[in-house]
């Protein structure tokens, strides 16, 4: 399965539980207040990820490491590979 | 495997105008493995670059021995990584093969190589984890690919933490086999690959790796290459 495929059974598993207990006719035996604090839910979960994906963003940026030494390394390298290569008669 | 045993190293090189990069990048692929008493050899597969590439490939295929730098033209209106390395892998000797760009960017490392001892199927490069990095990348570029990266591992979860990257070790029957599988077009062809490798069952280690930003030459990072990256990895999503 596809992981379009992995998300839509997904939700649509999680979707059709959520409108059988909050949307439910009075059929199902849930109390009135439990309904209602269900009914706004898919909306908090949304809520919820967008806060959490911010958090990681932000975190992961700020931990970016910047490879100050590796840039160092590197010219030294490139000096290094600039003269030799000369020694060894490439015509740049 | 003992290291530098009968293990062969294969490195594939597309170039497109990269007269300047190539002579450096060639110089440290040649050290590092020397460095390391492994064999190996350079493919450098050059689009038909009108900067004199092709000219410093065979001056260095002289000063290294043509049986350590193989030069290829391809001259193709539909040139992509995934031809760059079709082409590439046709004249390959090795039994493991390392894509990596020829700009520069990536830090040549005998680490690297080393990790393959861990018995991998594929090793990749990562600059989001351990002492991964990049250096020259302002603060608006960082966060683009921090939150693209975001949005691949919550859509894709390619057990991989760097997918763009493309400084890959690949054992080379693995190679082969991910390259008839994979249709996706330039670096979402690299997404892919990872993609259809975890689905495969194949085995993935990672490796820090430092990005340094272009010695010579731009990198672009406009408007429409974000298009592009959200419409390669929805194809992906859909098709994965």
């Amino acid at each position: 399965m596809t992981k379009l495929g992995q998300w839509l059974c997904g939700l649509a598993l999680l979707g059709s539980a959520w409108a059988a207990l909050a949307l439910a006719p009075p059929g199902l035996q849930l109390p009135a207040p439990l309904r209602q604090a269900l009914l706004p839910l898919p909306l908090y979960l949304l809520v919820a990820f967008g806060c959490y994906s911010l958090a990681t963003v932000g975190y992961r940026l700020a931990t970016f490491n910047d490879c100050e030494e590796a840039a160092a390394e590197l010219q030294e390298h490139i000096s290094a590979a600039r003269a030799d290569l000369r020694r060894r008669g490439l015509r740049f | 495997m003992a290291a530098g045993g009968t293990d062969k190293f294969s490195v594939l090189l597309p170039t497109y105008n990269e007269r300047e990069n190539l002579p450096l990048v060639v110089w440290l692929l040649v050290r590092t493995f020397q460095e390391s008493g492994n064999n190996f050899e350079i493919i450098i597969i050059d689009d038909g670059s009108p900067d004199g590439t092709q000219e410093v490939a065979e001056q260095l295929e002289g000063i290294y021995g043509s049986d350590k730098i193989i030069v290829r033209e391809v001259i193709s209106v539909l040139f992509s990584s995934g031809t760059a390395y079709i082409h590439g892998m046709k004249h390959a000797t090795g039994n493991f093969i390392v894509i990596m760009d020829a700009d520069l960017s990536h830090h040549v490392s005998l680490y690297f190589i080393k990790q393959k001892e861990g018995n991998f199927d594929i090793v990749s490069g990562t600059r989001y984890k351990g002492n991964g990095g990049v250096h020259g990348w302002d603060l608006k570029r960082k966060l683009i690919s921090r939150g693209a990266n975001f949005i691949t591992q919550v859509l894709l979860r390619p057990g991989a933490s760097d997918l763009t990257g493309s400084f890959r070790l690949y054992r080379k029957e693995v190679l082969q086999k991910l390259m008839e599988k994979c249709v996706s077009k330039g670096y979402v062809f690299q997404m892919e690959m990872i993609v259809r490798a975890r689905q495969l069952g194949y085995t993935i280690g990672e490796v820090p790796i430092s990005f340094v930003d272009r010695v010579y030459g731009e990198s672009k990072l406009g408007g429409n290459e974000i298009v592009s990256f959200l419409k390669g990895l929805l194809t992906l999503f859909a098709t994965t």
